[in-house]
Order: C-alpha cells, then structure tokens, then sequence
C-alpha cells in the first residue's frame, strides 16, 4: 500500500500536538499534547524502517529509545508540575509567572 | 482494495479523530482516555507494519505505565473534572493557523516526495531484534538505562516534600 496516508496522517498528528501545546492552560494537558507529537514521530520511524526495509531495524531501535525517553520526560514534567503545584497551587500555566518581569 | 488496506485506513482515520479529541475536548479524563485510544490504534498500525515488539512495548510503556501517571497527575493537581470553559486560551485562531500552517508545509514535502509503495515483510523478528538491541546497539541502550535511572532518581527528588521545610510546617 502507498506510505503518503499514514505519513500525513503522522504529520496530523504532529499538527494537532501543536495546537495543543499551544492552546491548553492546564500543565498536564500541555503534556498529553506533547505524547501526542512523540507518538508520530515514532509512527514514522516504524513506517521508513518498513519501508526502506533496513536490516539492522534502525527504524524499530529508535522507536524504542523514544519510547524510553518520553517515559522518563513525563516522569520528570510530571513531578516538576507536581512541585509548582505545591508551591502555588495551581497547575494553570497563565500563573507561573514568576520569572516574568 | 484489499482488507490490509481497509483496515490501515480505518485505523488511521480513527487515529486522527482521536488525535483531536484529545487537543479539543473541554474534559481532561476525556483527553487521557482519548489519547489511550490514539496510542492503542498506532499500536494496531505498528502491528499492521510488522513491528511486533515496538508495538507490544507501546502499549505496556505507554497504555500501562504513561497514562497512569497522566491520569495520577490529573486528580493530585485537582484539574477541575468535568466539562470546563478554563482548560483553553481564548485566543485558539493563532494556535490553529499555526498548526494548520505546519501541517500544510509538511504535507506538501511528503506528498512530492514519496509515493513509493511499502511493503508490510520487513522480516523484523523479536530475536533478530534483540540481537541488535544488544550486539551494535549496546551502548546506546545501556545509555538510556542511566537516562532512566536518572529519570527516576530526579522525579523521587523533586517530588518528595522537603524535611526542613516539613518541619516548619510551610507544606
């Protein structure tokens, strides 16, 4: 089957992470938007080591590492919002401002 | 059209429509139910692809572990459950020229460029995979072992209330 539909459905995908990014308030949700994004980075790489039919499956490799990694990046930003919580109670992304001047 | 086809559509067009519910839903619990849907059909796309092992580990990773602690940070941050006004910005038009502008852009380049077809035989199995993995890949996979371990080591150390402020009752 032709790669274009799953590859620009990937790209809506990113698109779509952006919009989140861009529009949500909440800190959690902003995260969410931001799996979202990994996750069609990691559809491409699976379709290109499909399609280019790598034999060291650099494509599958990659996908795992960006799965690890995005593991670990939610771990992390969801303990940061948890600290910035505790501190101001809120999560809303309008009110840390404190580095604002 | 045969039924591979049918089926890659079908999962793709139900992808897309999760993928903007998770971005446009006014319900937080809604988007992290949404995004374990988006996440489960790109597991169903990799399985499609003949990607077996990065699949399963998508949805051990991501629909077991990920979401989890999405849905834990939702309630302990007390997000506001329920339909609510306050998740968004006002202003949504920049945001979605922005996106609508990336995706245009990038659509053009993939469109001209590849029109090949894919073949679903990769001949990618789990051992050969895991030769791989851990013959010329062993460095960067020990490597990433550490990225976690400091991962978990950095989440435990920020989140952890502080003993000298504990003490002075300011938590």
């Amino acid at each position: 089957m032709n790669i274009v539909p799953i590859l620009v459905t990937a790209a809506a995908l990113f698109s779509l992470g952006i919009y989140g990014i861009l529009v949500r308030r909440n800190a959690v949700m902003v995260l969410l938007a931001i799996e979202l994004m990994l996750n069609s980075v990691n559809i491409n790489f699976i379709l290109f080591d499909a399609y280019l039919r790598d034999t060291l499956l650099q494509g599958q490799i990659f996908s795992i590492f960006i799965i690890t990694v995005a593991a670990a990046e939610v771990g992390i930003g969801l303990a940061i919002v948890l600290m910035v919580f505790r501190n101001r109670q809120t999560a809303n992304l309008n009110d840390f401002d404190l580095l604002k001047w | 059209m045969n039924w591979y086809e049918i089926v890659t559509y079908l999962v793709l067009f139900l992808m897309f429509l999760a993928g903007i519910r998770v971005v446009t839903t006014s319900n937080v619990i809604h988007a992290a139910i949404s995004l374990v849907l988006a996440l489960a059909l790109s597991a169903a796309l990799f399985l499609l692809l003949s990607a077996d092992f990065v699949a399963w580990v998508l949805v051990l990773v991501y629909i077991g572990a990920v979401i989890v602690l999405f849905l834990f940070g939702i309630m302990i941050t007390r997000a506001p459950l329920g339909v609510n006004a306050e998740l968004d910005n006002e202003k949504k038009l920049t945001p979605a020229l922005v996106s609508i502008g990336i995706f245009l852009s990038m659509s053009y380049g993939l469109i001209t460029s590849f029109s090949g077809e894919v073949s679903v035989e990769s001949g990618a199995t789990i051992e050969k995979l895991g030769l791989i993995l851990l013959g010329r890949f062993v460095l960067p996979f020990e490597i990433v072992s550490f990225v976690l371990l400091a991962a978990l080591i950095g989440g435990i150390a920020l989140a952890r209330k502080d003993a000298a402020l504990i003490s002075e009752d300011q938590i």
